[in-house]
C-alpha cells in the first residue's frame, strides 16, 4: 500500500501528467489508499497509472459501483489496482450524478472491466462510453430500472403475519 | 439349555404347493379346487389402483439442483444413509426426458423461472413436483426484485416441504406425502387444480365411442 505521503506523491504525479483538476481529492485510511478522480478524467488517469507512472499498477483486481443515496453526487463507481510486483493496491473512485452516468470505458486498457462494467450498468445504471458489448448481464434482458439503486423499491410481496393479516382479508383466494 | 430347529414349512407342504400349480397350469385343476386355488394366490385390484401403485414406487427424480437446498437433497437422493431406495426413488435421471419427479431444491430466481419451466414442460407425463424449502416454497427470506416470490407462480407444486433447508427426514416424509397422493387421490393432480384438463401429452382416458365407454369410464385405462 502506499502509505499517505506515497499516496500524495502518486496524486502530484497523476496532476501532473493528466491534468492539473484531475484530482479530487486523497484518502488514507485503515491502510487504504483511495485517489478521488473527476469522471471524465477517469480512463486517463487509469492509463497513466497502468503504463507512464513511476510505480505502475498493471492488474485491475476489481471494478465495482456504489450509490450514496442522501449525498450527491448520488453513484460511485471504484476501481480497484493492483500491483502484483510491489504488492500494493491502490482504489481510484469516482463520482456521477443520476441524470447522465455517462463514463468512458476502460476495457481497452484492461479487459477484464468488460464484465464488471455490465455489472455496474446492470445495477446502477451507469453508461461506459466504448464498451464493446454493453448489455445486461445478471438481471435478465428485458428488465426495467436499475435494482441496486438505493431508491429502488425492493420489491417481492408484503408478508403476512398474523398481526396484519386482517388488512388483506381472504387473501388466499 | 436345549434348542430345537423346526423348519418353517413342511417340505411335504411345499411340495403339494408346487404340484398344485403344476396341475393348475396344466388345465387339469377344475372345480372347488381350482377356486380355492385362485383366491389363495390371486390378488383382486383396479387396474387403476395397480397403475397408481406402479407409478409411486417407481419415481424418478431428476438431477436438478437450484441452491444450498440442493446439498441437502442430494443426500437424500443420492446417500445410502438416507437410502432413498427404500421408498422406490432412487434412480436419478440427469436429463428431463428420463425423469418425472422434480425436487426444487432451493430459491429460484426470475432469470432461473424459464428455464426450470422448460426443463419442467420436456419432463414425461404424468410428473410431479416437490418445492423443497422455504424459497421455491414461498421466497423464503428473499422478499425481493430477484427472486420468485414461491415457484407455484410458474409452475405447478404438488407438495410443499418447509424448512431451510429441510432435514432428510422431512423431504423424505413429503415424498412419502407425494406417494400417498399418487396412490390414494390421482385426481388431486395439478391439471384439476389449474383446470388445465385437455393439456395431456398423452391423453389418460380413452373417450372411446359406443361398447367401450363403460371400460374407459370405470377403470380408466392407459392409450399406450
Amino acid at each position: 500500500m502506499p502509505d499517505a505521503t506515497g499516496l500524495e506523491l502518486v496524486a502530484q504525479r497523476v496532476r501532473s501528467a493528466v491534468s492539473e483538476d484531475a484530482v479530487v481529492d486523497t484518502l488514507h485510511a485503515y491502510g487504504g489508499a483511495t485517489l478521488e478522480v473527476k469522471p471524465d478524467a477517469v480512463h486517463d488517469v487509469l492509463a497513466h497509472l497502468r503504463d507512464d507512472d513511476d510505480e505502475p499498477y498493471e492488474f485491475l483486481s476489481t471494478l465495482h459501483g456504489c450509490d450514496y443515496l442522501p449525498e450527491e453526487p448520488r453513484l460511485g463507481v471504484h476501481y480497484g489496482l493492483l500491483s502484483m510486483q510491489r504488492r500494493e493496491r491502490l482504489a481510484v473512485k469516482t463520482r456521477l450524478g443520476t441524470d447522465s452516468p455517462v463514463l468512458r470505458s476502460v476495457v481497452d486498457l484492461y479487459p477484464t472491466a468488460s464484465f464488471q462494467e455490465r455489472e455496474v450498468y446492470d445495477f446502477f445504471g451507469v453508461q461506459f462510453e466504448g464498451h464493446p458489448d454493453l448489455r445486461r448481464i445478471l438481471m435478465p434482458e428485458d428488465y426495467v430500472g436499475y435494482p441496486q439503486r438505493r431508491d429502488f423499491p425492493m420489491g417481492g410481496e408484503p408478508v403476512l403475519f398474523t398481526f396484519n393479516e386482517h388488512e388483506l382479508p381472504r387473501w388466499y383466494d | 439349555m436345549e434348542v430345537t430347529r423346526t423348519k418353517v414349512g413342511a417340505p411335504d407342504e411345499f411340495r403339494s404347493r408346487q404340484l398344485k400349480a403344476q396341475q393348475m397350469l396344466r388345465g387339469d385343476l377344475i372345480g372347488p379346487d381350482l377356486d380355492e386355488y385362485v383366491e389363495k394366490s390371486v390378488l383382486l385390484t383396479r387396474f387403476e389402483d395397480a397403475q397408481n401403485w406402479a407409478r409411486k414406487n417407481a419415481l424418478f427424480p431428476l438431477g436438478f439442483g437450484l441452491a444450498c437446498c440442493a446439498i441437502e437433497m442430494i443426500t437424500v437422493i443420492g446417500s445410502p444413509r438416507n437410502d432413498l431406495a427404500r421408498f422406490g426413488a432412487e434412480a436419478i435421471r440427469f436429463t428431463p426426458r428420463q425423469a418425472d419427479l422434480i425436487i426444487l431444491s432451493g430459491r429460484v430466481s426470475i432469470k432461473m423461472a424459464p428455464v426450470i419451466r422448460r426443463i419442467y414442460e420436456q419432463m414425461l407425463e404424468p410428473k410431479w413436483v416437490i418445492a423443497m424449502g422455504a424459497c421455491s416454497s414461498s421466497a423464503g427470506m428473499f422478499n425481493n426484485y430477484a427472486v420468485v416470490q414461491g415457484a407455484d407462480k410458474f409452475m405447478p407444486v404438488d407438495v410443499y416441504v418447509p424448512g431451510c433447508p429441510p432435514r432428510p427426514e422431512a423431504l423424505i416424509y413429503g415424498i412419502m406425502q407425494l406417494q400417498d397422493k399418487i396412490q390414494r387421490s390421482p385426481h388431486q393432480g395439478w391439471r384439476e387444480r389449474y383446470r388445465s384438463a385437455g393439456t395431456e401429452e398423452a391423453p389418460d382416458r380413452i373417450v372411446a365411442e359406443g361398447g367401450g365407454a363403460d371400460l374407459a369410464d370405470s377403470e380408466g385405462v392407459d392409450n399406450a
